[in-house]
């Protein structure tokens, strides 16, 4: 058993906790894009479709990671069509990639940014965005200049738990990236490592940053969050 | 102004239906009136192109808005209609000033003929415009909801009911306000109420809708007059608009004669200079009738003419009487017992005693 003393403490690599950080950058960004419309959609329509996809979206709620992460495998492989058709454009494979990491935390993060997007769309409702109409605002710009603002607070909320919960993934991560230095071994997996190797030393310090990290990002946000209330409705 | 207005559009959701036809040429205050649940604000969101499911034709000032047999529809924000909400809708996330601003630089590249800071002034809102609209009252926000409309300097003005939040002295400090905008910013208004007296006060002509049709349509005191509305005014506000003049003033007991029909009526005084015209309103139920002219009474407007329509309502004690007073028509409600009493008939002289008078200063 490993003792700790101030000693044995010395800076591990740090790379995979940098690579959590530009994996969570990327999903969130990439959520913000898909997920705005998406929520949208979900909040305004009255499709047949809609409680379906709202019920594919919040899957990965409530399956365990492993099950995600074997049908990544399984769709993302150099045996699947597009797993193939991947590599034949670009040279490498999705399956222990970095690239293959973000599609699958797209999925896997995808309810923590549509969840509160729509339900403060449906919160804010339809007469904002008539009266907008009515004050010459084509649909996009009533979006950007009044749905947008008047969400800004599920918006900070949406951003903050993807960021969060991608950060602290870890089975759909082990499943589809593995553990390669500088490209999928995130600081989850880095930690996982450092346990199994028996370098407590490692794991600490490691797992330490983490909550330092994690706490101060929340207290960020609730501070800001406290400091400008805006009210929807 | 005077633009024509064109509308054949039909709606149909699960527990009502809409179906009107409808052409005017709009100058003015044009009221639509009925009661709750008639379709006013339905046929006002066709208009407006707020409702995506009318089916039919709307053109306005020879441009056509809606079309479904050819499948044209104009998206709201192109038609150049400006839309008071009942509940005024401004931005919680944009001050006075920003919810202003929003329609206003909207709509800069249609001309600057309305400003901003005329609109500012004209309702009265230099003091509100740093504010948050979450702290503003009811009647404040109705009058920034109008700036607000006005500042997207529309072809076309339509107001929803946005005085039927409000108290009745919000109200009354609002009415003024409106009662301007066609004159100041030469756009024809379309305004939707439930309320007679804001019918009364406000309006040049007058669309009745009932049930999601159009039951009457034509200058206001025409309609009011009408006996076959009654479901509409509902029995208790019924009664007639009527033009009158002032001819004097009476310093010494504060009253101003006016002259209606070529009859004499007295009201407390009016402060409007001679030869000024007035709008009256005077209730049905407001209204008494003698078949000689009474002595000894306290009311003082007692006017002569000729019954033209006598409607009993069958099952109740009343009946609906209109009379002639000499080119206008006064409504009186009285009971079928005096009918008999006093021998009525259409076409028999009789004497108009009334009780009580409201006006409208606005000239006619």
């Amino acid at each position: 058993m490993a003792t700790i003393s101030i000693e044995t403490i010395t800076v591990p690599d740090l790379s995979p906790l940098w690579l959590s950080i530009q994996l969570a950058t990327v999903t969130t960004i990439a959520l913000l894009l898909l997920g705005t419309p998406l929520s949208w959609w979900l909040a305004h329509t009255r499709s047949r479709l809609k409680a379906p996809i709202e019920a594919i979206t919040a899957l990965p709620l409530v399956l365990p990671p492993t099950v995600i992460g074997f049908y990544f495998l399984v769709f993302l492989s150099p045996q699947s069509l597009l797993g193939s058709a991947w590599i034949s454009i670009t040279g490498e494979t999705l399956t222990f990639s970095f690239t293959g990491l973000v599609v699958a935390s797209i999925v896997y993060s995808m309810p923590f940014m549509v969840q509160p997007l729509q339900s403060a769309f449906e919160l804010i409702g339809r007469a904002p965005l008539e009266a907008a109409a009515t004050l010459r605002a084509s649909p996009f710009d009533a979006f950007r200049s009044v749905a947008a603002p008047m969400a800004l607070r599920a918006y900070i909320s949406a951003i903050v738990l993807t960021f969060a919960h991608t950060i602290g993934e870890f089975g759909v991560v082990l499943m589809v990236g593995g553990n390669i230095p500088g490209s999928t071994k995130v600081i989850s997996i880095a930690i996982y490592e450092h346990v199994e190797t028996i370098n407590y030393a490692d794991a600490h310090v490691l797992s330490a940053i983490l909550i330092a990290f994690s706490f101060l990002v929340l207290l960020f946000v609730y501070a800001a969050n406290k400091r400008f209330p805006l009210s929807v409705g | 102004m005077n633009q024509d207005l064109k509308i054949d559009a039909r709606i149909a959701f699960d527990d009502f239906s809409l179906d009107v036809s409808h052409h005017s040429r709009l100058d003015g205050i044009t009221g639509l009136f009925g009661p709750s649940g008639c379709g006013k604000s339905t046929m006002l969101r066709i208009i407006a192109g707020l409702e995506r499911k009318a089916h039919g034709q709307v053109t306005f000032d020879g441009e056509t808005w809606l079309d479904t047999t050819r499948n044209h529809f104009v998206e709201p924000h192109l038609r150049g209609v400006g839309y008071v909400f009942q509940e005024a809708r401004l931005f919680p996330h944009l001050t006075v000033l920003g919810n202003l601003r929003f329609s206003e630089k909207r709509s800069r590249h249609l001309g600057t003929a309305i400003k901003l800071d005329d609109v500012i002034d004209a309702l009265d809102l230099s003091e509100l415009l740093s504010r948050t609209t979450t702290s503003l009252s009811g009647g404040e926000r109705q009058r920034v909801a109008i700036a607000r409309t006005l500042l997207t300097r529309p072809r076309l003005l339509l107001m929803d009911e946005p005085l039927s939040a409000l108290d009745f002295r919000r109200k009354a400090a609002i009415i003024p306000y409106i009662e301007r905008l066609p004159d100041l910013f030469e756009i024809p208004i379309i305004y939707v109420t439930h309320a007679i007296d804001e019918v009364a006060r406000l309006v040049d002509r007058l669309l009745v809708l009932e049930d999601g049709r159009k039951m009457a349509e034509g200058p206001v005191h025409d309609v009011l007059e009408r006996l076959d509305l009654q479901s509409s005014t509902g029995r208790f506000e019924a009664g007639v608009v009527l033009e009158a003049i002032v001819s004097a003033h009476d310093e010494t007991f504060n009253l101003t004669h006016l002259t209606c029909c070529g009859q004499t009526i007295t009201m407390p005084e009016l402060d409007i200079p001679v030869g000024l015209p007035v709008r009256l309103r005077i209730r049905a139920r407001d209204v008494a009738l003698a078949t000689s002219r009474p002595a000894g009474l306290s009311i003082r407007n007692v006017l002569e003419g000729i019954i033209a329509e006598i409607v009993e309502e069958p099952n109740t004690a009343f009946a609906e009487t209109r009379v002639d007073i000499g080119g206008a028509g006064l409504r009186a409600r009285i009971t079928r017992a005096s009918v008999a009493d006093l021998g009525l008939k259409e076409g028999g002289p009789v004497f108009a005693l009334v009780k009580s008078i409201s006006f409208d200063r606005r000239g006619l």
